[in-house]
């Protein structure tokens, strides 16, 4: 064995042009040192993180705690957490692209189209994969058990190692800063321009594997989700009388059970391209990209839905509630949910009108596409109606509602543009594009996400979010929203393609520059974010909320206290009304005393969880820098950790009645001696979490 | 609920273990959940192949590929051991003698090794014709899809074997009944896609 | 404020469309269309609009109403906390939508059929191209004419353009904005485009599939020329003695953005069937594959 082979065998194809501090010391421009600070802000963090930990002496708490626990709501936080990372860290890389090309009109701008491509790759896989489903799996796990009156998921552990898999592919794209390059091919990963011919480095790589580990982490997630709202609900808790957040739960969890596995399919057929010479996608020896685009957006469209679904889930929760009314046509709402559910499998080739397929199959899907903008217009119009003869408090989770409305109608518009063929063929792949699906997934999912972040946080930690930081925040999401993206229209519009690394086309310029300082805004809004984050936990005493009902709720989440108990209901109620909750303060008996008390069983803490994240992304990382002594050692440790566990017996606990009584009397005392306030004060620190009744 | 009711598609325990068939009804559920995504990754891998099916790039075409013979015996054997595993299922419910379960089982997983076993001498006879998937879209196809299907035989056996561990240690406890319910699940679905891949891969190509 | 926000979002689609109607003056875009095609495209584009305002007005003109007068503190207006169903409402915004998306569907399904890109055009003395998409630059081959230019596309106005289009590396997409829609190329392929430029004139075209470095560089000028003057160029490139052989592709083919646009008097017979045909055979490996 020469030394070099010796050395491949070790650690594969990495050698020190790999790192991105020694490409930016031997070439010290400004593209190779914006990578470096990049790497060294992803290292320094790392560092900041694992030192502060270990000075507070955490990790034995954060371990028991947190990461090997299998409670729902730790679960949720912990997927928002994870997507509030990836938010930043896409967010920041946004701004640099639209710098770039306001910069680069016929210059070269600050980074190098290589560097471009990764920048928009990373932005668009972390968006959809590390922020967007991270952040919308953190929100249903934590409320829709609770809504649905479960003590947890269905299956807890499993729900553990999702998380997992979704940290571990979250942590390879953070690797990817420091050590190596990432993909150039975007966040579909079009073959043949990602096959070994044309792109032997790791980036596509990185890509597959990130993908991969997320797709798996969905399909857990959306199978445990479905399974847990069939199963699971309290009794008389019948499907019509969900939450409609947890029915568009529910049609999410379809959706990723069905639609996953195309994408799992997909990039582990491209991994057999590039690692062992097989022909799926090449170009030569028989091999069919048109099958990629297939079988790529076959996940893809219905991911789309994935994500807007549980938005409108949050909104409608929103809207009756800061409404202080009956959410207007509950069952149309419903069945237009299915029927977008439904519809989203039958639109997908829209994505690639112009593969040149014939008249009538872009004609059939153009229909198709134009269809699921029915049961959608619905849903807003009942919205609308939902806030006639309603009683509008404009809170921070109001205003996002209200954002959505009008933003979504204008990207609902563009959508049927996109979807009639002859006019796909002109603003196919042009900034238009990227303008319509920000302006569907801003508005339809991150306005979602943030406005139940907002709502429910009280829930979660028990205090309020700053109000005033709130409505900072959401003015810069919106005014940079529509200062980012409108220019976009415009120079979709004038020809201009999307992913361009740089521009020779003057009179793009003063619009390019209103993107870019909307970019900047949109960055403000995510500081601002953060911002109220800090200011509402230092003022937290002030803005407590123990009784559990700050904002005057309808579902049974608000029945308890906040923070909720492990066990989530000290007894399970019977339901009996779509608004159990309001229902029960109408009539006087939300805080009734139960008539007794029975032992709880929960789950026990699991290490399989972050044992599969460590060993996952350890298997990821292995792959793509082909070192196969760890790959192999990883997938036996993957069988090894799985087996070992399912010999576990002693997975439940008992708490006993007695310790669930207490707890729960005690909150009954906290109830009893909070000041019920009326609506003007919620957004005061006389809300203590206990609504007057009637209005 | 009472313990006569059905709780799940499949072999239900009912009144021979009330205790278990109280819990399996989550559990079962959530597992043929797991297979119907499953399905869609095969029913993918289907397609693909019938994609790639023109892509032989002037090399090897099916039936130059296929042996009926080496196929035929391999349904046998997968058929066979489908029905052994039933025979553990009955077993498992009505007779609670745990040798005749670890029997069948064990028999169901040397018909499964045998499968995985004659699978892989099919492919190296391939391979030493220079049938491999470098040579052509088509062949990538194949071999996109059958060894695929192995792939999901053999992590059933050593799940198989797994459970016949906890078996020996643990008796026929709640967890082990309902993770043998699984595995016959799991085992049967193979069995499915399995006559999917002898009609449309084996039979078709060799029409 | 919420009704200051509904302005606000109103102001910026105003402004959307005027910079549509203004900004795209000197730009290549499908609303200045220089070609049948395009402008059908752009009469259809005004079309769907307006045909949404009827589904989009109500929204932005109900919502701010509906807020402002149901405000909370507005004791005047009605308040009905369990009022949540009207039929007849609800037959409407159902049935809207559903007639728009009817209506919308079977123009769409008709201009689909007229606007196809595989559709030959209208007219005389149509003209043949075959583009092939390399890395990062066009070639456009004239298999009648025999001649050859690279980043330059110059066709005769008023006439029908037949372009048949493949990469000879990954996918890439053929865009000629003012003049109509664009197709993708792919190796081993032949995918067409039919164009037309109605009056002479420089216009802008590129390729928007992103292919790598070089991408955002790899566009070309179209010209549409008059027929004389048509003639009159092939005749000047065929002198030019400039030859596309073999080994002058090859050297094209790889990876580069060409300075200038380039003109080759003479083109291999069959060059754009074989650049095809060499994804299909198995010339690379697997020598042993049996017939």
């Amino acid at each position: 064995m020469t030394v070099q082979s010796a050395w491949f065998w070790a650690i594969g194809r990495i050698d020190l042009h790999s790192f991105a501090f020694v490409r930016a010391w031997e070439d010290p421009s400004l593209d190779k040192m914006i990578a470096a600070g990049a790497a060294s802000l992803v290292v320094l963090g790392a560092i900041a993180v694992f030192a502060i930990i270990t000075k507070l002496r955490k990790w034995r708490y954060l371990w028991q705690d947190w990461f090997t626990s299998v409670d729902h709501k730790k679960i949720g936080i912990m997927y928002v957490i994870l997507s509030g990372i990836m938010l930043t860290r896409a967010v920041i890389e946004a701004v640099l692209m639209r710098m770039q090309q306001a910069v680069a009109v016929n210059q070269p701008g600050i980074v190098a189209p290589e560097h471009f491509g990764e920048l928009f790759s990373t932005h668009g896989s972390i968006m959809i994969f590390f922020m967007a489903m991270p952040f919308l799996t953190g929100i249903i796990n934590y409320v829709m058990p609770l809504q649905i009156v479960a003590r947890d998921v269905a299956f807890p552990t499993l729900n553990s190692i999702s998380l997992g898999l979704t940290v571990s592919g979250a942590v390879l794209l953070m690797i990817s800063l420091v050590v190596g390059k990432f993909s150039t091919g975007g966040w579909s990963g079009y073959p043949p321009y990602t096959e070994m011919a044309f792109n032997s480095g790791v980036g596509p790589d990185y890509w597959i594997w990130a993908v991969t580990l997320s797709s798996i982490g969905s399909t857990m997630t959306g199978l445990n989700f479905a399974v847990t709202i069939y199963k699971s609900r309290a009794p008389g808790m019948h499907l019509f009388r969900m939450p409609l957040f947890c029915w568009t739960a529910l049609c999410t969890s379809i959706l990723m059970i069905f639609a996953m596995p195309p994408l799992t399919v997909a990039t582990l057929m491209l991994a057999l391209d590039r690692y062992l010479d097989f022909h799926l996608f090449t170009t030569d020896l028989g091999g069919n990209m048109m099958n990629y685009a297939n079988l790529f957006w076959l996940f893809g469209h219905p991911e789309v839905y994935i994500l807007i679904l549980p938005a409108f889930g949050v909104y409608s929760e929103v809207i009756s509630t800061f409404s202080a009314k009956r959410l207007y046509a509950y069952r149309t709402l419903v069945y237009a949910t299915m029927v977008i559910a439904v519809l989203s499998f039958t639109v997908w080739l829209h994505h690639f009108f112009t593969m040149g397929q014939n008249a009538n199959i872009n004609g059939f899907f153009g229909i198709a596409t134009m269809c699921v903008g029915i049961p959608t217009g619905v849903k807003v119009y009942d919205w609308i109606l939902t806030m006639y003869r309603g009683r509008v408090r404009f809170t921070v989770p109001m205003l996002y509602a209200i954002a959505f409305l009008v933003t979504f109608v204008i990207g609902g518009m563009t959508g049927i543009i996109l979807a009639t063929p002859p006019l796909d063929y002109v603003v196919h792949n042009t900034l238009f594009l990227v303008a319509h699906f920000h302006n569907m997934l801003i508005p339809g999912l991150l306005y979602g996400m943030l406005a139940g972040y907002q709502f429910w946080f009280p829930k979660a930690f028990g205090f309020r979010l700053d109000e005033t930081w709130g409505r900072i925040s959401f003015a810069c999401w919106v005014v940079g929203f529509y200062l980012a993206f409108m220019p976009l229209y415009v120079l979709g519009a004038m020809g201009m393609p999307r992913r361009m690394a740089g521009v020779f086309q003057g009179e793009y310029l003063p619009w390019l520059i209103i993107a870019c300082i909307g970019a900047f805004i949109l960055l403000a809004a995510l500081g601002a974010l953060f911002v109220q984050l800090v200011i509402s936990i230092r003022r937290r005493e002030k803005t407590r909320v123990p009784a559990g009902d700050p904002w005057d709720g309808r579902s049974l989440e608000w029945a308890i206290s906040s923070p909720p108990p492990e066990y989530n209901f000290a007894v399970i109620p019977c339901v009996e009304d779509r608004d159990p909750f309001a229902l029960r303060k109408e009539q006087g008996r939300a805080y009734q005393p139960p008539h007794a008390y029975e032992d709880i069983e929960m789950p026990k803490n699991s290490v399989l969880g972050p044992v599969l994240c460590i060993v996952g992304a350890a298997a990821g990382f292995a792959l793509v820098w082909h070192i196969w002594w760890l790959a192999i050692l990883s997938f036996l440790g993957i069988l090894a950790a799985v087996i070992v566990s399912s010999f576990s017996r002693d997975t439940h606990r008992v708490i006993p009645a007695s310790e669930v009584a207490r707890t729960h009397e005690h909150w009954l005392r906290t109830v009893a001696e909070a000041r019920a306030i009326p609506r003007e004060l919620e957004t005061r620190s006389a809300n203590e979490g206990l609504a007057e009744s009637a209005v | 609920m009472s313990a006569d009711e059905l709780k799940h598609a499949g072999l239900n325990l009912q009144e021979a273990d009330p205790l278990t068939h109280e819990k399996a009804g989550e559990a079962i559920f959530g597992f043929w959940v797991f297979l119907m995504s499953d399905a869609v990754v095969f029913a993918l891998l289907f397609a693909t192949y019938g994609v790639m099916l023109r892509g032989t790039a002037g090399g090897p075409v099916p039936h130059e590929v296929y042996e009926i013979k080496s196929a035929f015996i391999e349904t046998l054997i997968l058929l066979s051991s489908s029905f052994t595993f039933g025979l553990a299922s009955l077993a498992m419910k009505y007779e609670h003698k745990r040798h005749q379960l670890e029997l069948w089982l064990g028999v169901t997983l040397l018909l499964g090794f045998a499968f995985i076993g004659w699978e892989i001498h099919d492919f190296v006879s391939m391979a030493a014709k220079g049938e491999v998937p470098s040579r052509s879209g088509y062949l990538s196809g194949f071999y996109a899809l059958v060894p695929m299907h192995m792939l999901h035989v053999t992590i059933g056996c050593v799940w198989g074997m797994v459970m016949l561990v906890q078996i020996r240690k643990f008796g026929l406890d709640p967890m082990v009944k309902i993770n043998v319910m699984r595995l016959s699940l799991f085992w049967h679905f193979l069995d499915i896609i399995w006559i999917g891949i002898f009609s449309v891969v084996y039979l078709q190509g060799l029409a | 404020m919420t009704a200051g926000m509904a302005s606000k979002a109103r102001l910026f689609a105003m402004a959307m469309v005027a910079g549509l109607l203004t900004g795209c003056a000197a730009s290549p875009s499908f609303l200045q269309a220089a070609g049948p095609v395009a402008a059908e495209q752009r009469h259809l584009f005004w079309l769907v609009i307006a045909a949404l305002m009827v589904v989009v007005l109500p929204v932005f003109i109900g919502l701010p109403l509906v807020l402002w007068r149901y405000r909370r503190g507005n004791d005047k207006a009605r308040y009905d906390p369990k009022w949540d169903w009207n039929p007849r409402l609800e037959f409407v915004i159902w049935g809207v939508p559903v007639l728009i998306v009817v209506l919308l569907g079977i123009q769409l399904w008709h201009s689909t059929q007229t606007l196809d890109p595989y559709k030959r055009l209208d007219g005389n003395g149509t003209i043949t191209v075959q583009a092939v998409g390399l890395d990062w630059k066009w070639l456009f081959i004239y298999p009648d004419q025999h001649i050859a230019t690279v980043n330059r596309l110059v066709i005769p106005a008023g006439r029908p353009v037949h372009i048949d289009l493949t990469s000879d590396t990954v996918m890439q997409s053929l865009f000629i904005p003012r003049l109509g829609g664009q197709i993708y190329a792919m190796a081993g392929m032949r995918t067409q485009l039919n164009l037309k430029a109605d009056r002479p004139g420089s216009y802008f075209g590129e390729n928007t599939q992103y292919n790598g470095e070089g991408f955002h560089k790899q566009n070309f000028r179209t010209l549409a020329v008059t027929d004389a003057a048509f003639d009159g160029w092939v005749k000047r490139v065929k002198a030019s003695g400039s030859p596309l052989n073999e080994a002058r592709y090859r050297t094209l083919a790889k990876k580069s953005v060409p300075d200038a646009p380039m003109e080759f008097s003479a083109v291999p017979e069959g060059l754009f069937a074989r650049i095809i045909a060499k994804y299909m055979q198995p010339e690379r490996r697997g020598k042993e594959g049996g017939q």
